[in-house]
């Protein structure tokens, strides 16, 4: 499988502030990839240096086979981008600006324009001006959903979205991903990137922190179990791996390490176990696990671990 | 009055956000008439060479046209009064609707004043901190005029009338601007009607002034200039202006009343559903954008031209007595009175025309700014190509203001002689001031690509070309001051012979700006 986008230790500084601080990524061609930050932790930069619309200060960039920077017309035409804050020009109409941005990378086919259309719900005839923050959103998704090209980049593309029409897009992306399509999934909604992405990344800082399937982050973080057993649920506290033990009669709940997960139900199955639910990690688990206060580096601002949480 | 509420609140605010304008503003319009009225003081120290300089004056139909009418020229009083109640006018009026369209429909616009008017906030008190800002900076303005000019030594009655004059035609465009912003729903096109309001108000008062002077009392500079400082005040003029000022500020919150948050007094129209033919790319989209601007302009020096070059038939009469106006002018090339008073009315379209070459200049920034550069950017489109598509735009649509306006002139000019030449031979006379006018352009092109953040220093520098050309022969400046501003290149055609050689240099320095502009632009971060 082939690499649409690969970055290795990218930097890029905006005056005294480091935006990237050797931020790494990697996007095999045909994935959906999710791309997973809080609030200013470089997924725009990031995007916008891929887009090269911002050069890099060090690292290395490639984005399919090309350099982003002195490729970046020709790369353009395989691509499509929804930025995270659509503006539009005011005195355009949305079809206006959906066939402007369609034409200069070789045309749209109308069908498909019109389909999209619909089923955005999206009045093509009102200007631009007129539009409401998720109409305008709609508008650029139109046009980048629209355009027959390897790869989309999406930054927050549903910021702004009802859930009706987010259901819409995440059909779109289906459908676009089985037809082949590589897509660069910048986003804060965990359910849509648990949704529609095979691997995700997740950054903090300008930097990477965890990356991979969301099978194998699952597989290294924590499953919680409630679990009602015969005999009194003696002994779980001295077992490896087992956090947040509760007891409350002969019920226990607690977190147990995933690759524990074998040794402690063994234990259970010797109490007798009457009932049992598990539950494993949820994206919002591991993207928390990242920025809350387990994994809280040294010196680090204790105000963005509290808006995490 | 719940409508007012927070209206201090929201003074606070403008006046922290424009800490430095305002009183950059505030400088250089007292500082402007105090300077002159100083190098009048150490150019004509007595009354007879007052005298002699007012024999130059007196009777010329381009400085009428430009300053007003003079009175008591013998007078240092009369000489400032004369030399700056018009252009300290212009600039106080400029200000003023610059300020007041800023606070209102600029920031209705981009939403700040929704997020404003969620809290606990009069449905009027954005409107009203805006005009009680402006008439703050105008009455700080006269004060320090009158202050300042009796500081000099001048008498008190004259000064306050000078001060009082210029801060009232601020008032009265604080007005307009705050009605223009209940009209239309773009702050783009709010500024475009203020500005169309103060040309037509200048233009209004050339004329009259130039005429029998009736034309003049439809203006507000021309309320003003009728208080008469220095020469036998009269102080009723400027309760003209006050009237206007509050009537205009009526209607604007009539219009507010009537209107709906981020709306203009019409409702939006639907536009077509699809692209029409010519919208097919980066350039078609740039010529879409930047048409309404250059056709207005067109338009407003087209008819400029054609009030200006109707009062040139005059010219020749009203010079008759005055014998060095008559040597001034054989120096300057030997043409007729008439061509050399068109000449220098060409040479002032010049200056008017850069105000639409650098705002259409500045469209490169504004585009990028808004986040619409963006979304070219991140499709098929260079940079180069990109910033191409604006650069000729402003650059060819520089051409079409500058025609425009000299067609207006031939034209006017053409039905007084009754010679059909004439057209032509204005058209292609203020195509002679193209490049400079380019060189302008190039500097904005120049800012664009190497210091982003400062690319409305373009405006300082024609502020600078446009006050050299006013002020610069004045206080006898030297020729490589002079030489810095590039209309000072252009020959006065068509009293002058055409030169090419200066043009073609002013060409050569337009490229060169424009090339290093386009290079820091390539290389460096967009947003």
């Amino acid at each position: 499988m082939s690499t649409a986008i690969s970055i290795s230790g990218l930097v890029k500084s905006f005056g005294p502030a480091r935006a990237l601080d050797g931020l790494d990524l990697s996007v095999e061609t045909g994935d959906v990839h999710g791309f997973l930050g809080p609030n200013g932790a470089g997924k725009s930069t990031t995007i916008r240096i891929l887009l090269g619309l911002l050069s890099a200060d060090a690292g290395a960039v490639r984005l399919l086979g090309g350099d982003p920077w002195a490729d970046a017309v020709a790369l353009h035409r395989r691509l499509a981008y929804v930025p995270g804050d659509v503006n539009l020009w005011p005195n355009l109409s949305g079809g206006e600006a959906i066939d402007l941005l369609g034409r200069l990378r070789g045309g749209l086919d109308p069908r498909r324009r019109s389909e999209l259309l619909e089923r955005f719900e999206l009045d093509p005839a009102k200007k631009c001006r007129a539009y409401s923050k998720g109409n305008r959103q709609k508008v650029a998704l139109v046009a980048a959903l629209a355009a027959d090209v390897e790869l989309l980049i999406l930054d927050e593309p549903t910021s702004g979205l009802d859930p009706l029409m987010e259901a819409n897009f995440e059909e779109c992306i289906r459908e676009l991903n089985a037809a082949g399509r590589t897509v660069l999934l910048s986003s804060h909604i965990l359910a849509e990137v648990e949704a529609l992405c095979d691997r995700v990344t997740i950054i903090r800082a300008g930097r990477t922190v965890e990356t991979g399937s969301l099978a194998d982050m699952r597989h290294v973080a924590r499953t919680t179990i409630v679990v009602e057993t015969d005999a009194p649920p003696d002994g779980l506290a001295a077992l490896p791996g087992v956090h947040g033990l509760r007891i409350d009669g002969r019920r226990a709940t607690f977190d147990v390490d995933t690759p524990q997960l074998d040794a402690v139900l063994a234990h259970l199955t010797q109490l007798g176990v009457r009932s049992l639910t598990s539950r494993p990690p949820t994206l919002e688990e591991l993207f928390l696990r990242h920025y809350g206060d387990e994994l809280h580096a040294p010196g680090e601002p204790p105000a963005l671990s509290a808006a995490a949480r | 009055m719940t409508a007012l509420t927070a209206t201090g609140a929201l003074v606070g605010l403008n006046l922290r956000r424009d800490r430095v304008v305002i009183p950059v503003c505030i400088l250089i319009g007292a500082g402007f008439v105090l300077l002159t009225a100083s190098s009048f003081q150490g150019l004509y120290p007595t009354v007879a060479d007052r005298a002699d300089f007012a024999a130059t004056i007196r009777g010329n139909a381009t400085f009428t046209a430009l300053y007003g009418p003079g009175r008591a020229l013998d007078s240092i009083g009369g000489l400032t009064a004369w030399r700056t109640s018009s252009s300290g006018a212009v600039w106080v009026a400029l200000m003023s609707l610059l300020l007041v369209g800023r606070h209102t429909r600029a920031d209705e616009e981009r939403g700040l004043t929704e997020l404003m008017r969620a809290g606990a906030v009069g449905r009027v008190a954005p409107v009203a901190a805006a005009l009680i800002v402006a008439a703050a900076l105008n009455l700080a303005i006269a004060a320090l005029i009158a202050l300042g000019l009796i500081g000099l030594g001048l008498p008190a009655a004259g000064s306050l009338a000078l001060g009082a004059a210029l801060g009232m035609t601020g008032l009265v465009f604080a007005g307009v601007a705050a009605v223009a912003a209940q009209v239309t729903a773009s702050a783009r096109a709010a500024h475009g009607i203020a500005g169309a309001a103060l040309a037509a108000a200048f233009a209004l008062r050339a004329a009259g002034d130039a005429g029998n002077g009736t034309l003049s009392w439809l203006s507000p500079i021309g309320w003003g200039q009728a208080t008469h400082p220095f020469a036998g005040e009269r102080w009723w003029p400027l309760l003209l202006g006050l009237a206007a000022a509050a009537t205009l500020t009526a209607v604007a919150l009539a219009l507010l009343a009537r209107r709906d948050l981020g709306a203009g007094l019409l409702a939006t129209r639907p536009g077509p559903p699809a692209a029409g033919r010519n919208l097919r790319g980066a350039l078609g989209l740039a010529v879409r954008l930047q048409r309404g601007a250059l056709l207005a302009w067109s338009a407003g020096l087209f008819l400029g031209g054609l009030v200006i070059g109707s009062i040139g038939q005059n010219a020749g009469e009203l010079v008759d007595g005055s014998k060095s106006l008559a040597d001034i002018i054989t120096q300057a090339g030997g043409g007729s009175v008439v061509d050399a008073f068109l000449a220098s009315i060409l040479a002032l379209m010049a200056l008017i025309a850069t105000g639409y070459t650098i705002s259409a200049g500045m469209r490169l920034r504004a585009e990028e700014t808004a986040g619409h550069a963006e979304s070219l950017l991140a499709a098929p489109v260079g940079r180069l190509p990109w910033a191409a598509t604006h650069l000729v735009t402003t650059m060819a649509g520089s051409a079409v203001v500058l025609l425009a306006g000299g067609v207006g002139v031939g034209l006017a000019h053409a039905i007084g002689s009754h010679d059909a030449g004439q057209v032509p031979r204005f058209a292609g006379a203020a195509l002679a001031q193209l490049p400079a006018v380019w060189v302008l352009g190039a500097v904005v092109v120049a800012l664009f690509g190497l210091v982003p953040r400062a690319v409305s220093v373009a405006w300082a520098a024609l502020g600078g070309c446009a006050l050299l050309w006013f002020l610069g022969p004045l206080v006898d400046a030297p020729g490589w001051l002079l030489g810095i501003s590039p209309f000072d290149h252009v020959p006065a055609v068509p009293a002058a012979s055409l030169a090419a050689g200066p043009l073609l240099a002013l060409t050569a320095v337009a490229t060169a700006l424009t090339c290093a502009g386009l290079a820091g632009f390539r290389r460096r971060d967009i947003g």
